[in-house]
């Protein structure tokens, strides 16, 4: 379990990072670490190049406002989980964020990191495709936002360019009438979920006027359904458009039950939520 | 007088070196040695094929690559398979592998090719450079698939079957003919594996100028270690040594020896004169090392109106994996062990021990034990639910009962001895675990938990548990000048905590303080007469040898002391390492009286002149008296006629998520009667450790194999060992010390205990919550969905709301 032979930099500017990611073949970006240091260790990645980008400055940054939350590419999953300003401006991020793995590794690993990582086993990819957030994205040729439904391409696969690092990712805040809530089961605490669920949803006077649920780990990328028309069989709906699939800790069938339980639950909880938020 | 030590919660004194990070592991040694070369080792990634071809031709451009070895390069002995450890005689088709692959690969992780080469990345790089060609052949993956024997591991054993064997104590098949009641159940368990914290490793360093071998290794049994590699590598036994550091856990999987790395690592320094080493990693642990437990069982029992086996018939296949080098024990305990606490009127079992293109087996922790309980826990359980009786009821009712020790149960047991229980109270075990975990109140709480649409179960299990498997033990004691103490014992130590243990049974038996006493372990140098920690042998067996071995070395402090005192022997006493007579104010140190064992010719210090051949001894005599010898030393052995019966029963309250099937345990409460404890705190961290096992092995671990022989969750992401969070928070125990008649301290064995019942007391509380049979573990949410909807007359949309 020792990773094949790379070259590693650890350049000091983000100039410097994109210059060497454009100049070099195989050159992957490090930033926790937390996903990528076991692919090398198990030798399923074998990279020519790190550039690890915990050298540069100015990327560790969380700023909430009205608006929403930027986290920076280094922020940690444990600070920005600590950050009440993030939890004030959009709730689900701290919710979602506490399903992620453990203290030592959101010690360690990125939110941003999580996102381009792109598992759809992971909560933040869902939690940004489902509050409809953005990438910044940085490359040689210059910056572009990507947003989440453009992000994810396939199973660990986002659309970035291989030269390109996620600087900072835009999660929008909860509006006024909104509410959201977050439910997975996992083998253990900490694990990925066999099933997660999440809830977004648009109130009037209390009224629900849009749903929509976000799903980890019943297919292949991260998938958000909007059940804004189906609210008395969310996960009927929701089925339809998942594809729960069998591995060695649960059957597809289990995975579609907890489907059904969840979704029903998690909504319920989100539309509590914005009643709450707005006394109504 | 000295605070009596035995029985005492002393705090461990490993401890302090362990949590500040000061352990000593084998990859620790030599970090500095510039000279230390490191190894890795080309695994088969095929469950079963033919080895055409290996070329390792590119391996030695690698920059930094030493030496690679496969079996073409081995001679002699080392060309030999590895040895088959216990040639039980029922084993009459026993197979072990070769230290590199000889034409074949049996299993995914099969050793193929060794690499040494200055640091492990490089070896890791070198490996990937070997190419082999392989002729696939279909593999074989378990029971069913080795039973129906399409295709043959092993071409000489067309069957696939290892061994064959049958013990019975009556005439069971006619007793459940004739019984007024009769069940038959089948119950399978699935395999898993021990996970220590550390793998395995070995560092090796030959001596060329003294021509010494020094191995180091994380092994059960470093006297085990120290014979194979001496005959493997043609040395005198007395040219290498053995020494096991600090281990990281072992839990069964490190009494398997020679591992081939064990033999390879010291052929590597033999030949290329520098010290190597061999660090296992995770992926290696899973798919090279060992597993246990896969057993399927088929049940026939006949009783009576109030529960009372009459005829017990079990049948049941043992995947023992591709090779057979620990031979039959695990068969062999869980047919034997399956009896626990209970008497049944006759008894029959067979079992055909199989092979299967899967990793190797030995005894895990329990050993054969956890399915042997639940085999006949869920036959206790089976019977209650048939008769609507009390499941404690029924166990009652079977019972051996404390006037009927020692108990013959007509079988023979592991150790090829007769199996006869010493000693235990299971009626008064009962009735503290009914108190413990609340049973007769358990009812009410359903009630109370069913109103608020809660689901909860109750199950307990019960075991006896054969600790303190012979050959022997042995333990050398020396008192040295200063008056402190050093004690050897052979067997090898992995946490149980023996260097506290053992000095307070010095401690006591000499009238020494504790702080003055240090225990030494695993180390051939000290004591090269051991057999190893395994079998929760260790207290029974080093602990009465080192407690016969401070007998004698307070013998000879006395006869000294009450010649210097010019006392009778009978008159003086030991405490705080002074002996003195009795009511008087007369005294000497044990240290001078070590010091006077020791006739002396040169003088290196004040305590020595004392010792020196003008101021002790009679001037007549020889200095030191025929039949006697110099130095204050006690060493003696242990060696009992038969195993002692600890015993145990634990219950669990669970509750089932109605919705999401999810499992939590709500209390879990432990009795144990291990005779007279030690030291309580540390039986009761094995308890802990066992039962937070057991959690594992019961709700989340399984080894997760393909039909083709791939391991799929060959790492600690999808081999579900329990986090804290999924162990209870506390586990309830109570101790009851029925002493063993077997060994002067009455004690009996601890470490596997906590292990043993619980896929059978989590099978019957999960059971009791949902109505309908376990009779399989582990399980898994998703298992127990899948089997609520086999069991509901409802489909699986209607279930949850039914349920809410
Ligand atoms: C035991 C364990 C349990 C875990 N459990 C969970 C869990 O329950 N849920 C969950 O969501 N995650 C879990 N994780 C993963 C964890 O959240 C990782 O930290 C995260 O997925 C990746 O973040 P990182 O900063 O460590 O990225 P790295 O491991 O450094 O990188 C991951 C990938 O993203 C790329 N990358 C990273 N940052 C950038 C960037 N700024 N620009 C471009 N590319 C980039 C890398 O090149 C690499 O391909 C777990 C990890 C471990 C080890």
């Amino acid at each position: 379990m020792k990773p094949a032979p790379f070259a590693y930099l650890r350049p000091s500017t983000l100039e410097e990072a994109l210059a060497a990611l454009a100049d070099t073949q195989g050159a992957k970006v490090l930033a926790g670490g937390q996903s990528l240091v076991p692919l090398l260790s198990m030798r399923l990645a074998a990279p020519s190049t790190l550039v690890d980008i915990n050298g540069l400055p100015d990327l560790d940054g969380i700023a909430a406002d009205a608006a929403g939350v930027r986290i920076g590419a280094l922020a940690r999953h444990a600070d920005v989980l600590a950050s009440a300003e993030a939890s004030a401006s959009q709730p689900l991020i701290g919710m979602a964020l506490s399903h992620v793995a453990h203290p030592t590794i959101r010690n360690r690993g990125t939110t941003v990191g999580s996102i381009v990582h792109a598992d759809a086993a992971a909560e933040m990819p869902m939690v940004l495709r489902l509050l409809d957030g953005t990438v910044d994205v940085a490359s040689v040729r210059g910056r572009r936002t990507v947003p989440a439904a453009d992000l994810f391409a396939g199973p660990l696969e986002s659309t970035l360019a291989h030269d390109e690092v996620a600087v900072e990712a835009f999660f929008p805040a909860l509006a006024p009438g909104g509410g959201v809530a977050f439910s997975e089961v996992a083998r253990r605490h900490g694990d990925y979920a066999l099933v997660g669920v999440a809830a977004l949803v648009d109130t009037e006077g209390g009224e629900v006027t849009r749903a929509r649920i976000g799903f980890v780990s019943v297919s292949d990328v991260p998938t958000v359904v909007d059940v804004s028309d189906a609210l008395d069989d969310p996960a009927g709906a929701a089925l339809a458009e998942l594809e729960p699939a069998d591995d060695i800790h649960a059957t597809a069938a289990y995975r579609a039950h907890l489907v059904k339980v969840l979704t029903p639950r998690v909504l319920a909880d989100a539309i509590h939520h914005a009643r709450e938020r707005t006394g109504a | 007088m000295t605070t009596k030590m035995f029985g005492a919660k002393v705090p461990r004194v490993e401890d302090q070196r362990f949590l500040r990070g000061q352990g000593r592991y084998v990859d620790d040694l030599l970090t500095d040695d510039p000279r230390l070369l490191h190894s890795a080792v080309l695994r088969s990634p095929h469950a079963h094929a033919r080895i055409l071809d290996i070329d390792v031709s590119d391996v030695l451009d690698v920059e930094g690559v030493v030496a690679v070895w496969t079996w073409d390069d081995l001679t002699g002995p080392m060309a030999e398979p590895l040895p088959l450890l216990i040639p039980h005689p029922t084993l009459t088709h026993g197979r072990t592998q070769y230290a590199l692959a000889k034409g074949e690969v049996n299993y995914v992780g099969e050793a193929i090719a060794f690499v040494v080469a200055v640091d492990r990345y490089v070896a890791e790089d070198a490996v990937s450079r070997i190419r082999v060609d392989y002729e696939y052949l279909e593999p074989v993956v378990g029971i069913p698939a080795a039973r129906a024997a399409r295709t043959a591991v092993h071409p000489d054993v067309p069957d696939n079957v290892g061994a064959r064997m049958t013990q019975e104590n009556g005439d069971a098949r006619a007793a459940i003919a004739a019984a007024p009641h009769t069940l038959s159940l089948d119950l399978d368990i699935e395999r898993s594996a021990c996970t220590p914290m550390e793998g395995r490793g070995t560092v090796a360093r030959w001596d060329p100028d003294t021509s010494r071998l020094t191995v180091w290794s994380s092994t059960q049994t470093s006297t085990g270690v120290r014979g194979c590699v001496a005959a493997k590598l043609g040395l005198d036994l007395a040219k290498v040594d053995v020494i096991t550091p600090d281990v990281g856990g072992g839990f069964g999987v490190k009494v398997v020896h020679p591992w081939p790395e064990e033999l390879l690592v010291p052929l590597a320094s033999m030949t290329l004169g520098r010290p190597v080493k061999f660090t296992e990693d995770r992926r290696e642990h899973f798919i090279s090392s060992a597993h246990e437990r896969a057993q399927e069982h088929h049940v026939e029992v006949g009783f009576d109106d109030d529960g009372r086996v009459l005829g017990l018939d079990v049948e049941f296949w043992h995947d023992h994996g591709a090779y057979t080098p620990y031979g039959l024990i695990v068969p062999i305990i869980t047919s034997t062990q399956l009896l626990g606490p209970y008497k049944p009127q006759s008894y029959r079992v067979t079992f055909e021990s199989v092979y299967t293109n899967t990793v190797i087996v030995t005894p895990y922790r329990g050993a054969g034990r956890p399915q042997g309980c639940f085999v006949m826990e869920r036959t206790m359980d089976a019977i209650a639910a048939y008769l609507g009786k009390d499941r404690t009821e029924v166990r009652s009712a079977n019972f051996i009962q404390p006037d009927e020790f020692p108990y013959e149960h007509g079988l023979v047991f592991q150790d090829g001895r007769e199996l006869t229980y010493d000693s235990g109270d299971y009626p008064a075990s009962l009735a503290k675990l009914k108190e413990l975990v609340g049973w007769d109140e358990f009812e009410d709480f359903r009630a109370e938990m069913a109103a608020q649409g809660r689901r909860v179960g109750i199950g307990l299990a019960c075991y006896v548990e054969g600790t303190g498997v012979g050959p022997y033990e042995g333990a050398h004691v020396h008192i040295e000048t200063s008056g402190k103490v050093k004690a050897s014992i052979g067997l090898t130590t992995q946490g149980q905590g023996h260097q506290t243990a053992f000095a307070q049974i010095v401690a006591d038996t000499l009238g020494v303080r504790f702080e003055d006493v240090e225990v030494v372990t695993g180390d051939t140098r000290k004591m090269p007469y051991s057999v190893g920690t395994f079998a929760s042998r260790a207290a029974v067996m080093s602990g009465s040898a080192v407690h016969l071995a401070a007998l004698r070395a307070k013998e000879k402090a006395l006869r000294i002391a009450a010649e210097a005192l010019e006392a009778a022997e009978d008159d003086l006493e030991i405490a705080d390492g002074v002996v003195s007579v009795k009511g008087t104010d007369a005294s000497i140190d044990l240290g001078t009286v070590a010091v006077l064992s020791n006739p002396l010719r040169y003088a290196f210090d004040e305590a020595s002149k004392a010792a020196t051949q003008f101021r002790v001894g009679d001037p007549g005599k020889p200095p030191v008296a025929e039949g006697d010898e110099p130095g204050l030393e006690g060493k003696d052995f242990y060696s009992p006629p038969r195993s002692t019966f600890a015993n145990g029963m634990h219950a669990v309250i669970v509750e089932t998520d109605p919705d999401t099937a999810e499992i939590t345990i709500l209390k879990y409460a432990v009795v144990h009667d291990c005779g007279h404890l030690i030291n309580p705190m540390i039986v009761e961290g094995q308890i802990h450790g066992g039962v937070a096992q057991g959690v594992g092995g019961a709700l989340y671990e399984r080894m997760a194999y393909d039909e083709s022989g791939q391991l799929l969750n060959a790492s600690f992401m999808d081999f579900l060992m329990p986090y804290v969070t999924e162990v209870p928070t506390t586990i309830d125990i109570d101790h009851l010390e029925t002493p063993s008649p077997l060994n002067p301290l009455g004690i009996k064995g601890a470490g596997e205990a906590g292990v043993i019942p619980s896929a059978a007391v989590f099978a019957a509380a999960i059971e009791d919550a949902e109505g309908f049979p376990i009779t399989a573990m582990p399980i898994s949410p998703s298992e127990l969905f899948a089997l609520r909807l086999e069991h509901a007359d409802l489909p699986a949309e209607a279930l949850s709301e039914e349920t809410r």
